[in-house]
């Protein structure tokens, strides 16, 4: 019998399976993702970029940007905090309630390992704690009572508190070394990407993580001096100055405003100006736009709750931080 | 398999494929050669930017995130594919005992496919790059190596089907699922990421299925089949087991594919998981390649010391197993270990392009070209010193990537350590792996230097014997009126 036509069709099938498996399925379930809402305030997520931070993204795509940065912040896992936010009347109680939460009591498994991956610049959890360390604890709220608890643990202990007449929550909190390292609050899901072209996560950290550098740097004009003179930043940057983004000309009548602002060694001759092209100034508006640290179901994070207003008059829009990934907000 | 088959076919019959095959494998080999010189050019230039930021930074085409994607399209599709299609041309007519169909086609499609990998790396260096990583030749540029492609897989296929053998030997399965799947996965990535693109993150996934079946499908595909067909043939002896082969073959084509996703991916959590449990399962192949290769070769280890080809041909099969190896570290690793952004990224790349692919290329091409030309080649010296250029500028590009990877992922793990301090204690081993490049470039240059001396070889005498037909007639000519 003449297996060939068989042995050609299992060979089809078993090349099919992972066409169907990372080609269709991601298509019918990623490629199908529409705007969500973030966890605070349910702001709608994402926002497309503005049209000069979508140019930026062609820069970025054109030189190769990708090369060196990614955009992908990694997450080993989620704690849960215990947030006090009032503490009431009966402060005795609540005292004696956060005693007997913190005293003496072992680090968790959680702790543990948060402490062991330095998991976040909080300091690591007390081990004596005195009725002194709870009173001055009850003068600064809202303050983090315990850190790093799995969420049964924290709920119980919120609950702790709420019989002692105190107001607590469970805050969840993502951890990490990137976390950890402030390149983000959360890690890097689908959503963020939902309205870029060409999508590029990046495949190494030459230089840092780029998924939020707009939080971290929100400054176009820190971008431009950066991208003219990395050096000027960190000696030992190893990035590429990228002049070519920029142009030096005569000054006209008057300097022009978007004209660099640089340290003398690198100023241009008396009479001289650096100024951005375009794509430099695209670029950095991309840069700045790039923020993706909103709350969302598939990533959840407790963000901190917007401050209480002194007065009763209404929260200016724009004050609170309902929206923290919206990109296009600034 | 049988013992005469693995003996050769008969002198004729080889020699008529030969002749058929003569001219485009030259074709073939000269221009893989080039790209290769030139991309370890690039390379160079990519290396030497993290001894100096600021050297060749002025012009917008030199910039580190031109000439490093230039780099790698130059090799993998300049080299690797080019010199791969070469390869399993050959394979085909000569398992077959027939003689390459139409090798106009494949002359055309060379030609084809050149111009599209020079409008690609332009395109590249001019600024059109994709974004995507290994797909970064622009849409253009597509269409050229696609339908270059096409036609000189046309020729495979039809070269298959005229065998005049109709036992099938391992490799044919291998060349003949290989044939196809390029151009799928080709056709996918490029409708899908390119033409009309997909939204969102969905583009990532692809885009990670394109590189593991480029890098794990196709690649392992022809490199096996060159491996399973030259070791046995060099080293004289039979296939340890057809079916071990048979195994690796449907097991690459089977999880190969599906081995492109990190973890930590921004993609949902199955697609990561799935990736690594089809990287571990490539244990499987790992072993049975080296089962069959160690006892094809066991007893017979003296002729990797004779043949330069042989050498060649199992350092890049023993470069494939590392590389598995390193792909099942990297998959297994838990998302806490920051190992997957590193530069364990790229050494995992270049020891599968390099360390496995092209050293089973160019081994390949010193046991075919010398048959096709029915020559030596000029200098059996230039041969090893290929050979030793080419290993010691893998390992010595490979290795320090490799200890900077390891040492960035260390130091990363610790938020206290300023990134700047993770990014100046990886950077003595960047440094160290321009030496690797230099190297490179070296072995490139031999390489070009060893096909061009064996094509003046053959093509000399008859062009100098043509020419003195040529200018023997003029007096006759002279002499009518």
């Amino acid at each position: 019998m003449n297996y060939g036509p068989l042995l050609f069709l299992a060979a089809f099938f078993a090349l099919a399976s992972s066409w169907c498996g990372f080609v269709l399925a991601p298509q019918l379930q990623v490629g199908r993702l529409q705007q969500t809402n973030t966890l605070s305030g349910g702001a709608t997520y994402p926002v497309a970029r503005s049209g000069l931070a979508q140019q930026g993204l062609q820069v970025y795509r054109a030189n190769g940007c990708a090369a060196c940065h990614s955009q992908q912040v990694r997450q080993s896992g989620t704690v849960c905090d215990v947030m006090l936010t009032e503490a009431g009347t009966n402060e005795l109680a609540v005292i004696s309630a956060l005693l007997r939460l913190k005293c003496g009591s072992p680090l968790t498994e959680t702790e543990r390992q948060a402490v062991s991956t330095g998991a976040g610049e909080r300091a690591p959890p007390v081990m004596v704690f005195t009725e002194q360390d709870a009173r001055g604890m009850l003068t600064r709220l809202p303050q983090r009572v315990r850190q790093g608890l799995t969420k049964p643990e924290a709920d119980a202990a919120v609950k702790e508190l709420t019989a002692a007449g105190a107001k607590a929550q469970t805050w969840i909190v993502p951890v990490g070394p990137d976390i950890a390292r402030g390149w983000g609050r959360r890690r890097t899901v689908a959503e963020d990407f939902l309205f870029d072209y060409p999508v590029m996560p990046g495949e190494q950290r030459v230089g840092p993580d780029l998924a939020n550098v707009g939080v971290r740097l929100p400054d176009p004009n820190w971008h431009l001096r950066h991208l003219y003179a990395p050096g000027t930043y960190e000696k030992a940057s190893t990035m590429p100055p990228y002049r070519f983004l920029f142009e030096k000309r005569k000054v006209r009548q008057e300097p022009s405003p978007d004209a660099l602002v640089l340290p003398p060694e690198l100023a241009p001759e008396p009479g001289y100006e650096i100024v951005p092209k375009p794509a430099a100034i695209a670029l950095a508006a991309y840069l700045t736009s790039l923020r993706a640290d909103a709350p969302l179901y598939v990533a959840p994070l407790t963000v901190a709750p917007p401050a209480a207003p002194a007065t009763n008059a209404p929260v200016a829009s724009g004050a609170t931080n309902a929206a923290p990934g919206a990109p296009a907000a600034k | 398999m049988s013992e005469a088959q693995l003996s050769g076919p008969l002198p004729a019959e080889a020699a008529e494929a030969d002749a058929s095959s003569r001219p485009v494998l030259f074709l073939i080999f000269l221009g893989a050669a080039c790209w290769a010189v030139l991309g370890s050019l690039f390379a160079l230039v990519a290396s030497i930017k993290f001894h100096a930021p600021s050297f060749l930074a002025a012009p917008a085409w030199l910039t580190y995130g031109r000439v490093e994607p230039a780099w790698r399209n130059c090799l993998l599709y300049g080299f690797c594919i080019q010199a791969g299609l070469g390869v399993a041309l050959w394979l085909l007519a000569r398992l077959g005992r027939t003689r390459v169909a139409m090798p106009g086609l494949v002359l055309i499609g060379t030609l084809l496919w050149n111009t599209g990998v020079i409008a690609g790396v332009g395109g590249v260096l001019w600024g059109d790059s994709t974004g995507f990583p290994s797909l970064e030749m622009p849409g253009y540029a597509a269409w050229l190596l696609m339908l270059g492609y096409l036609l000189i897989g046309l020729s495979g296929v039809l070269t298959f089907h005229a065998r005049r053998e109709r036992q099938l030997f391992v490799s044919q399965w291998f060349i003949f699922a290989a044939l196809f799947w390029f151009p799928w996965i080709y056709a996918t990535a490029e409708l899908l990421l390119v033409t009309s693109p997909v939204r969102g993150a969905a583009q990532v996934a692809i885009s990670a299925f394109y590189q593991a079946s480029l890098g794990t499908v196709w690649l392992p595909l022809v490199g096996l089949a060159a491996a399973f067909y030259f070791i046995p043939k060099l080293a004289q002896r039979d296939l340890h087991s057809r079916y071990l082969a048979l195994l690796v073959f449907w097991m690459v084509i089977l999880v190969g594919g599906w081995t492109g996703i990190g973890n930590g991916a921004p993609l949902p959590a199955w697609m990561p998981a799935m990736s690594t449990v089809a990287t571990m399962l490539l244990a499987v192949p790992l072993i049975a390649v080296a089962l069959n290769v160690h006892r094809t070769l066991a007893g017979r280890w003296a002729g990797l010391k004779a043949e330069p080809a042989l050498a060649f041909v199992f350092a890049g099969t023993l470069g494939l197993l590392l590389a598995w190896v390193l792909k099942m570290a990297l998959a297994g690793a838990d998302v806490r270990l920051p190992i997957h952004l590193t530069w364990l990224t790229p050494a995992l790349e270049q020891l599968n392009t390099y360390g496995f692919f092209a050293l089973v290329m160019f081994g390949a091409a010193y046991a075919v070209l010398p048959q096709v030309a029915q020559t030596e080649f000029p200098s059996r010296l230039l041969l090893w010193l290929h050979f030793w250029l080419a290993v010691s500028g893998v390992a010595l590009m490979v290795v320090p990537l490799g200890a900077a990877g390891a040492v960035e992922a260390m130091r990363l793990q610790d938020p206290a350590t300023p990134f700047m301090a993770v990014v100046k204690s990886s950077l003595p081993f960047l440094r160290a792996s321009t030496t690797g490049d230099l190297l490179l470039l070296l072995a490139h240059c031999v390489f070009l230097l060893n096909v061009a001396g064996l094509a003046v070889r053959f093509y000399r005498p008859r062009a100098v014997s043509a020419y003195a037909d040529a200018t023997a007639e003029l007096p006759l000519v002279e002499a009518n009126p």
